[in-house]
């Protein structure tokens, strides 16, 4: 390839500098905000604390019931990554190996529902999830069971649909080979596809645990004083009067170090699976 | 042998389904037909005796002389006009991005790492410091525009009024950018390097490089990348909701969070369930149309 122009190189020097700057200023605010005594998050902004404290990072498990809505994000999004993670290994192994009728149907069908607005399913939901307790005494609403059988279906149909590109992409000699040694399909399944796919497995439980760790809309609806988690738990710093933005920050920091810290060590796979499925 | 190999395949996707089907399909169904049903909080407890509504659920929605259909009707230009900024910065900011990182040179791998952290961030974290920055007496926005730029002569209100659409559409693209980067770099990575390489053998410059082979080559990824970027925005509920917190400004009312207080605070369940009914229709359409333009394309490219 001939040298870039400096043209060019110039473009790309700002241009990067800017979008650095404009992605990382957040994430500076977020750090030096979390250092900060209550007076200099009330007065004026300013860069730098007036002095180091590591206050905000004891007082935030205080202020609110940090800890419990910590395990309960950790619950829920544990157990929707390996559900989702797992049925979405059956679904894609069956969409591709496989020639039946209703395939294409359901692959439609999946990928359609997440074009679904949450907004449309969740009143209905709701409305089933204490139906269902009322029938049959499982106690969906309010509890860890119903939101993490609600986020396992939301990461389900990217998960599927990557997965599928990667099974596709993994060559059937390997299956016809375990074949003529004895196995039986899902031995194919676990000893074959499983292994050679580990990077876009990776990828997708990446992707499902920070769709459910992450989520929102449902979280505000369907959690109680018990069950709530993080993503409703983290508003509890704002009182009537006053909100503790060092607490804040300090609350979202710790909240966020392990998605992004997981995320950004196993990011390499995320783009190698997005290479070998989705993209294509 | 034969006959369990027949069910095997369905029984592979048996819990995809009934999952799908518990969660997304019956609910949605129900859902329609609560629009047709008088659904006030009186019935909440139990939804199946509502009185039917035939129509009337949607009427209101879409009278659009009357105070409910007005506000639908602004809060649909309202998200339709985020979602063309946000989707197209967003667009714009990830193919960049992405195309000044696909040549190696020192710094790369950092800067890529970087690019990803407000995509790894989880929602409420990221957007709950937008909106400390945004605050008008001690945030960050104001300090750096007023305080050292001298650019307003009076602090600006950013999470009311006017500012409060500019605000939403700064957080929606910094949030969504590094998803389109993180595909387009997969995408840079499927063009072969001969092709560069024939084309640098030619005399084409980088420029031209860019415009010949780069972006043609990414066209399949951008048509799904645009269709997924723009139903993410069009729904985005958990940005306007942390951002401005349960009541959102007239002017960043989306649609989303339009409908949630539509049923959760004025608990009329049912013409709620009719506006989404009508966003379903909507993306279904604007999905079909969208579709049948970038294939029909992408046939006569090929």
């Amino acid at each position: 390839m001939l040298k870039p122009p400096p043209s060019f190189l110039w473009t790309r020097r700002i241009f990067l500098t800017l979008l650095t700057a404009f992605t990382l200023t957040p994430v500076l605010v977020m750090v030096s905000s979390s250092l900060k005594p209550l007076q200099d998050v009330q007065g004026p902004f300013r860069w730098i604390p007036s002095e180091l404290t590591f206050r905000p990072y004891l007082d935030i498990w205080s202020t609110v019931p940090l800890a419990d809505y910590f395990v309960n994000s950790l619950i829920v999004s544990v157990s929707a990554t390996v559900l989702s993670v797992l049925i979405a290994i059956f679904s894609a192994y069956g969409v591709s190996r496989y020639r039946f009728r209703g395939r294409k149907l359901f692959t439609v069908t999946v990928l359609s529902t997440q074009m679904f607005p949450g907004i449309l399913f969740l009143l209905p939901l709701f409305l089933i999830f204490v139906n269902i307790g009322n029938a049959t005494g499982v106690a969906l609403y309010g509890s860890r069971g119903g939101l993490i059988l609600t986020y396992l279906t939301f990461s389900l149909p990217f998960s599927i649909w990557m997965l599928v590109g990667y099974f596709d992409s993994i060559p059937r000699d390997l299956d016809e080979a375990a074949a003529v040694d004895g196995c039986g399909p899902l031995r194919t399944l676990v000893r074959i596809v499983v292994p050679a796919a580990t990077p876009g497995i990776v990828a997708v439980s990446v992707y499902a645990f920070m769709t459910a760790w992450g989520e929102v809309l449902f979280a505000s609806v369907m959690t109680n004083d018990t069950t709530r988690t993080l993503s409703v738990g983290l508003q509890g710093y704002a009182t009537q009067n006053d909100v503790y933005w060092n607490q804040v920050m300090a609350a979202s920091l710790v909240v966020s170090v392990p998605v992004v810290a997981g995320f950004l060590l196993l990011q390499r796979y995320l783009v190698a699976g997005l290479t070998a499925g989705a993209v294509k | 042998m034969t006959r369990r190999r027949l069910g095997l395949p369905y029984l592979l996707l048996l819990p995809a389904l009934a999952l799908e089907l518990l969660i997304h399909l019956v609910p949605m169904v129900v859902g329609m037909v609560m629009s047709f049903k008088q659904l006030t909080q009186f019935y909440i407890r139990d939804w199946s005796t509502a009185p039917w509504s035939g129509l009337d659920n949607y009427r209101v929605s879409v009278d659009f002389s009357a105070p409910i259909g007005q506000s639908l009707l602004n809060s649909f230009w309202v998200t339709c006009l985020f979602t063309a900024l946000a989707v197209g910065f967003s667009w714009l900011l990830g193919t960049a991005a992405a195309v000044f990182l696909q040549e190696s040179f020192r710094g790369r791998g950092l800067l890529r790492t970087l690019f990803l952290i407000p995509y790894a961030l989880p929602v409420y974290a990221a957007v709950i410091t937008w909106s400390f920055m945004f605050q008008r007496d001690t945030g960050l926005v104001n300090h750096l525009l007023v305080d050292q730029l001298y650019l307003f002569d009076e602090k600006p209100f950013w999470l009311i009024g006017d500012n409060s659409f500019t605000a939403l559409v700064v957080v929606a693209v910094w949030k969504t950018w590094p998803f389109a980067f993180l595909t387009l770099m997969a995408g840079l990575q499927n063009i072969p390097r001969e092709l560069y390489e024939a084309a640098a053998m030619d005399g084409a410059g980088v420029w031209q490089q860019l415009r010949k082979i780069t972006l043609p080559s990414l066209r399949p990824v951008n048509q799904v990348l645009v269709l997924v970027l723009f139903l993410w925005t069009f729904n985005d509920f958990n940005t306007p909701y942390v951002l401005f917190g349960k009541s959102a400004p007239e002017q960043a009312d989306l649609i989303s969070i339009h409908i949630y207080q539509s049923s959760f605070v004025t608990w009329n369940f049912g013409a709620g369930s009719a506006m989404s009914v009508l966003l379903l229709l909507f993306l279904l359409l604007v999905t079909a149309i969208y579709l049948f333009f970038t294939s029909r394309r992408r046939d006569a490219d090929a």
